[in-house]
């Protein structure tokens, strides 16, 4: 019971292009267990969305993919065929993505859709998925779920369309969920709604769930673990605690400072920001990606970067102890 | 739907009543129609003599409305040429033509949308290449040059099929794949670039996020998204290929509608030829109705407002 749902160990996605190879996704690795919310946070292409992607078994076949371990429920994920992926997608794992005004085919109602989740995997009539189908909507706030199945995605609105989605995703109650930035495209009241409701449903259903945002907000408000991302590579990582009251990496405090702390930050008062852009993950790379952007960098950051660790489960990339060389106070209680 | 249907049916009425009025004046651009019928050395009194017969005297409205409900029971008048009633011709001449359209949109549209299919899955693959390849060619090529070529190979040189005529169907072969090959092009063009852009949709993600295999996805979830820009151009070129195998009738001597309307605007046949014209304009216009209604039906975002 205590064992992982999801191990990971060293992944790394490789993507040819015309300048050479980008190297995009550089060594990660997490565990998740049932029930437990991984998040992982970071910039636009830092690799969340490919991490993602890949555990799916989605990657675009030109996209180069290693792992030392990637394993769902004691299955070896490297190994399985396609049809073998096919079965384990939408039933034991299942995804939502960041565009709900898209993610819906135009072309079938929404009851369709859903039914295709459930049929697809299960030896089931269309009254058993349609049924199925009225359940998950009323799981997912939707009232009149009914004559919601035979209406179109074009008429429903954005935070509708991303309810589907997360119902489409639960049809087969799957053991593990990630969802990808699922409330970025959506109007900030009903972002708040998403979120609970899918943290409500990941209890319910005892799912483990990895959530990709750059929303720290979100994080700290559901995450039980966080893992950092930073040009392709987790940077830090540990429980939500250890992250958000006692972050390591200058990357992580970075982000920290810059958003605002109900009760602390002052009105006015000038949020942070990290100067510099992300490094081009194109060609060999040596050192720490962060270093041309960090305060506290040294000589030494461009060649090498060792991993520390402390206590179970936090881990950081960086020359520096903890707290040594951290400018100032966003140590303590930062936790919103 | 049904609102829709509608609303689409009454436009086709509007537009069928215009063709009909710009057809039915071919008749007085093209000079005085009684002189034409009296033919090159009538008098003037023979002249007015067939003027007052035919009713060209009357006002033009009169004639025209006269002409329309003629028309709505079947009744195009005489032939100038044959003597005979033009609607007898036409129906005869009709059949032809409309085997031969139908076969030739078959024809184009089952090797052009598997084709342009094939061709966006694998992108810059053999199967692409040589679906270009065709399709340039198909763009390239003369139909009267192909057709004839094709007489060259399986008429003269290997006697499987007969150059002309319309008595079985095998005289059918080689005028639909000129007709057809002439379509294929841009409809594989466009099927390719549809299932291109479809591809990359979030939606097809999102099936295989769901594990729908890669068949479901590419039929299922793909080709019905990219297919209704295709339904309007194969309506239209279907409209075109009834109206206007002119050539491809020539050559392997099918007496067609198309044929007709050549023979008739030679020899001055005016009744005939606003017939067919008011034919062919129909033809196109009902095609693009049905193509407006199968595309409602493939993209609920056109029906459902």
């Amino acid at each position: 019971m205590d064992d992982p749902i999801l191990s990971v160990r060293h992944l790394t996605i490789d993507i040819p292009l015309a300048q050479g190879t980008m190297h995009a996704v550089r060594g990660i690795g997490f565990d998740l267990k049932r029930g437990e919310t991984l998040c992982i946070v970071g910039e636009s292409g830092s690799g969340k969305s490919l991490t993602s992607l890949a555990i799916m078994g989605l990657l675009s076949k030109k996209l180069r993919q290693k792992a030392e371990k990637l394993q769902f429920a004691g299955l070896d994920l490297r190994n399985q065929t396609p049809r073998m992926m096919r079965g384990l997608r939408g039933d034991r794992m299942a995804m939502i993505f960041q565009e709900p005004m898209t993610s819906l085919n135009p072309a079938y109602t929404i009851g369709d859709q859903l039914e295709e989740a459930y049929l697809l995997h299960r030896k089931a009539g269309k009254a058993e998925a349609r049924a199925r189908a009225v359940e998950l909507l009323g799981k997912v706030g939707i009232t009149a779920a009914e004559s919601r199945l035979s209406q179109y995605p074009h008429q429903l609105s954005g935070g509708l369309r991303q309810r589907v989605m997360i119902a489409m995703a639960l049809m087969c109650e799957p053991e593990l969920i990630i969802a990808d930035e699922p409330t970025t495209a959506l109007d900030v009241t009903i972002q708040a709604q998403i979120l609970r409701l899918l943290s409500d449903l990941q209890r319910e259903m005892n799912m483990a769930m990895i959530l990709v945002t750059h929303d720290l907000g979100i994080v700290a408000r559901i995450a039980d673990k966080v893992a950092v991302m930073y040009a392709g590579e987790v940077v830090e990582q540990g429980t939500a605690a250890e992250i958000f009251d006692n972050p390591r990496h200058p990357y992580t405090r970075g982000l920290l400072r810059c958003i605002p702390v109900p009760g602390k930050t002052k009105p006015g008062e000038r949020l942070g920001s990290i100067p510099g852009i992300v490094p081009s993950l194109v060609g060999n790379f040596q050192g720490c990606a962060f270093r041309g952007r960090c305060d506290v960098a040294e000589p030494i950051c461009s060649e090498m970067v060792p991993v520390q660790e402390e206590g179970q489960e936090h881990m950081w990339r960086c020359i520096h102890a903890a707290g040594e060389g951290a400018s100032e106070g966003v140590s303590q209680g930062v936790r919103p | 739907m049904l609102a829709f249907a509608l609303k689409r049916l009454g436009l086709a009425v509007l537009v069928t009543l215009t063709v009909s009025l710009v057809s039915f004046s071919l008749l007085f651009m093209s000079g005085d129609p009684a002189s034409a019928i009296a033919g090159e050395n009538a008098s003037a009194t023979d002249i007015e003599a067939i003027r007052t017969l035919y009713g060209f005297d009357r006002p033009f409205l009169v004639q025209y409305t006269d002409w329309l409900f003629s028309a709505l029971r079947g009744d195009f008048g005489q032939s100038y040429y044959f003597k005979l009633p033009v609607a007898d011709l036409i129906a005869d001449r009709l059949s032809t033509t409309m085997l031969l359209g139908i076969c030739g949109i078959s024809f184009a549209l089952l090797t052009a949308v598997p084709l342009g299919v094939a061709a966006a899955v694998r992108p810059n693959s053999f199967i692409d290449r040589l679906a270009l390849f065709l399709s340039v060619m198909g763009q390239a090529m003369p139909s009267f040059w192909f057709g004839l070529v094709l007489i060259v190979i399986f008429s003269i040189n290997l006697g499987l099929l007969p150059p002309s005529g319309s008595s079985s169907w095998k005289n059918f072969v080689m005028p639909t794949v000129v007709l057809g090959y002439y379509a294929m092009p841009a409809i594989m063009r466009l099927t390719r670039a549809g299932m291109l852009e479809v591809l990359n949709a979030d939606y097809i993600r999102t099936a295989r996020a769901k594990g729908a295999s890669e068949w479901r996805v590419m039929f299922k979830h793909a080709l019905r998204n990219a297919v209704v820009p295709v339904v309007s151009l194969a309506a239209v070129q279907m409209g075109f290929m009834l109206g206007g195998s002119i050539v491809v009738e020539s050559i392997f001597a099918l007496h067609g509608a198309g044929y007709l309307a050549w023979e008739s605007i030679a020899r001055n046949d005016l009744p005939t030829v606003q017939a067919l014209i008011l034919i062919f304009s129909l033809f196109y216009i009902v095609f693009t109705f049905l193509s407006d209604l199968a595309n409602a039906w493939l993209d609920p975002r056109i029906r459902v407002g």
